[in-house]
């Protein structure tokens, strides 16, 4: 268990600066997830805290003391890879005591941390086989073996279920909460798939071109996005964003679209959004905020006749893509309701967990959410 | 077409028993003049097998100690495979992970393969006799070393460059160092390319003739030399030829015989990915 400190990070690859000033803290046992688009600089992070990369500015302290300058082996710290990186001349149970060994661990000590850690992970009859017998998942828990043996300080995760299958993944996904919870350690775990990110992390480390964009408890980040990036990147469907204006009517606010389609806004949203009044703005509003309109209207809730162009049922919620203005729309309905293409659909827009965007600086300004 | 087919196989046999006798002739014949009597050497029409496999013409080398050019050349040819393949494989690793001497360092190296011997051996000779190293062992084993050097250093390269990075970063954070690294996982993963470089390596300074014949006097001469000297001015000694001659072949036999899985598998490595 250890805390980790970064401050003022840069690092770049000849010309390109690939982190541009990382500061972070991740608490002792926590769980923060690293996750961005390809190229954010994520995995570079990662690979600072391993000490696989220098840096060329800024610190990073593992438990207060500085390691900038200390080699990856001494800073007790144990990496999963995406590839699993395991020694195909080796046998399971070789490939699980590497690093013991490596540390001139005593033998009878070795085999009994090896023993315990397949046991935890179930894979305790494979000792014996070699990684070419083995199955994806199977040698990502030996993977996963040959760091928890070690019982380092920080784990450190490098997209490991990337190169699983959608099923596979899941159930991984779940063993590696699992250990989290059994192990209480710090554990820092880079993807970029949100649904991992979601489910995984104590804290999300948003990242995007070499910068943290926000950080902050996953549903957090899902309810209060700081950026319009933010907003587009977590959740799917994808945050439904409109353009339009602000205008006031009276004592209360409203969104504009481009054909005039009007969407009243809520006191909560309203209440800071007032500076923004006669400006270009951006609405967003989440699938799941967007219903079939049920004849009673809800509080904070603004209904809209339109068009259905598609549907999409997933099984347990259908979507519908409507048109709003010069917008597709994509709502999220009954998996059950009766709807067709070309047919017109009643939506009720919860105007309550809508947020609004500054379309200049990207950052929002106002949530529906109140703090 | 049925018929076709029927007739094509045995044609296919007979003509690779044919080739097959064609190219193993030459060895047979060498292997058993090693072990005729001068009179059946001579002898027309030649003497297609011996009526008694007689030794006399390996005794004779070893007594005048003549066989002891073979131990020359084992000697030099091992020890220089040996230093070649571990300064080389450190140079390759260091091209491959360290980007040492950026993109054209390799290909400068390999170059140096390209020179003909006997533009330099005249030179190098007139260095050794300044030096002093003229028909010594660590003469011979720096040169061939040298000249072995380049063919390691690109061989190893290949096969360095097709281990996955990350089997390396692992056991940095797992607890390695570098050299513990290049012993533990770099060293097992290129471990058949290690071995068919090293054959060839070590087959190079085996067959080497004219470094020799310029750099050796009387103390180190190998088995290449020592085999000239048996074609006189008056006469040809057949029955040393051939002996000295099986004595110089059977070590690279049974080299590349042992090493035969990993011979392989190392050339056919390199063969995926240049």
């Amino acid at each position: 268990m250890a805390e980790l400190t970064i401050h003022g990070l840069h690092k770049r690859f000849g010309p390109v600066e690939v982190l541009r000033g990382i500061d972070l803290k991740v608490s002792s046992g926590e769980f923060a997830v690293l996750v961005g688009p390809s190229g954010c600089g994520k995995s570079t992070l990662l690979r600072t805290i391993a000490g696989l990369e220098d840096i060329d500015r800024g610190t990073i302290e593992i438990d207060g003391r500085e390691v900038n300058d200390v080699r990856p082996r001494d800073r007790d710290i144990a990496m999963v890879f995406q590839n699993y990186a395991l020694y195909p001349y080796m046998n399971v149970s070789d490939n699980i005591a590497f690093g013991l060994r490596a540390r001139r661990t005593p033998e009878a000590e070795t085999q009994r941390r090896v023993r315990s850690a397949a046991e935890l992970l179930g894979i305790g009859g494979l000792l014996e086989r070699y990684p070419r017998h083995l199955s994806g998942g199977q040698r990502q828990r030996v993977a996963i073996g040959r760091a928890i043996v070690r019982n380092p300080k920080l784990f450190l995760f490098d997209e490991p279920l990337s190169n699983l299958d959608a099923q596979l993944r899941d159930e991984m996904r779940s063993e590696i909460k699992r250990l989290h919870q059994d192990l209480a350690a710090t554990m820092i775990y880079v993807t970029h798939d949100q649904i991992e990110a979601m489910t995984l992390a104590d804290r999300i480390v948003l990242m995007n071109s070499g910068q943290i964009e926000q950080v902050g408890a996953p549903l957090d980040l899902y309810d209060r996005p700081a950026t319009r990036f933010v907003a587009g990147f977590l959740g799917s469907p994808k945050i439904n964003l409109l353009q339009g204006r602000l205008v006031a009517n009276g004592r209360s606010l409203a969104f504009e679209a481009s054909d005039g389609t009007s969407l009243a806004l809520p006191a909560a949203l309203a209440a800071a959004a007032h500076a923004h009044v006669d400006r270009s703005v951006t609405l967003g509003v989440r699938p799941q905020h967007i219903g079939e309109a049920s004849g009673i209207a809800g509080r904070n809730e603004v209904t809209l006749r339109t068009a259905i162009e598609l549907v999409q049922p997933t099984g347990s919620r259908t979507y519908v893509t409507a048109r709003l203005a010069d917008a597709a729309v994509v709502a999220e309905t009954d998996a059950h309701a009766a709807l067709k293409p070309g047919a017109t659909i009643d939506l009720a827009f919860d105007m309550g967990h809508a947020i609004l965007i500054d379309p200049e600086s990207g950052k929002v300004f106002a949530h529906g959410l109140a703090e | 077409m049925n018929a076709r087919r029927r007739l094509a196989l045995p044609l296919r046999y007979a003509a690779a028993i044919a080739f097959t006798l064609f190219f193993i002739f030459p060895v047979y014949w060498l292997f058993i003049i090693s072990f005729k009597t001068p009179a059946e050497i001579f002898s027309y029409p030649p003497v297609w097998y011996p009526k008694s496999i007689q030794f006399a013409n390996y005794w004779v080398l070893f007594k005048d100690g003549d066989a002891f050019t073979v131990w020359n050349s084992l000697v030099l040819a091992s020890i220089s495979t040996l230093i070649a393949m571990v300064l080389g494989t450190m140079c390759a690793y260091s091209l491959v992970r360290f980007r040492t001497g950026g993109e054209n360092l390799a290909v400068w190296i390999i170059s140096q393969r390209l020179m003909p011997p006997i533009a330099i051996i005249f030179p190098i000779f007139l260095l050794y006799v300044w030096l002093g190293w003229v028909d010594t062992y660590h003469g011979l084993i720096i040169l061939y070393t040298a000249f072995s050097l380049p063919y390691v250093i690109w061989m190893m390269r290949g096969y360095i460059e097709e281990v996955p990075i990350e089997l390396e970063e692992s056991a940095l954070v797992d607890g390695c160092t570098r050299w513990e690294v290049l012993w533990k996982v770099v060293f097992p993963m290129v471990r058949a390319g290690l071995f068919a470089t090293a054959v060839f390596t070590f087959v190079f300074a085996w067959n080497d003739f004219i470094f020799a014949l310029v750099l050796t006097r009387t103390e180190v001469i190998t088995y290449t030399v020592q085999v000239t000297h048996y074609f006189g001015g008056q006469s040809n000694f057949w029955a040393k030829i051939a002996a000295m001659s099986v004595l110089g072949t059977v070590p690279i036999f049974l080299a590349v015989a042992t090493m035969q899985r990993f011979l392989v598998r190392g050339i056919s490595m390199g063969a995926v990915k240049g």
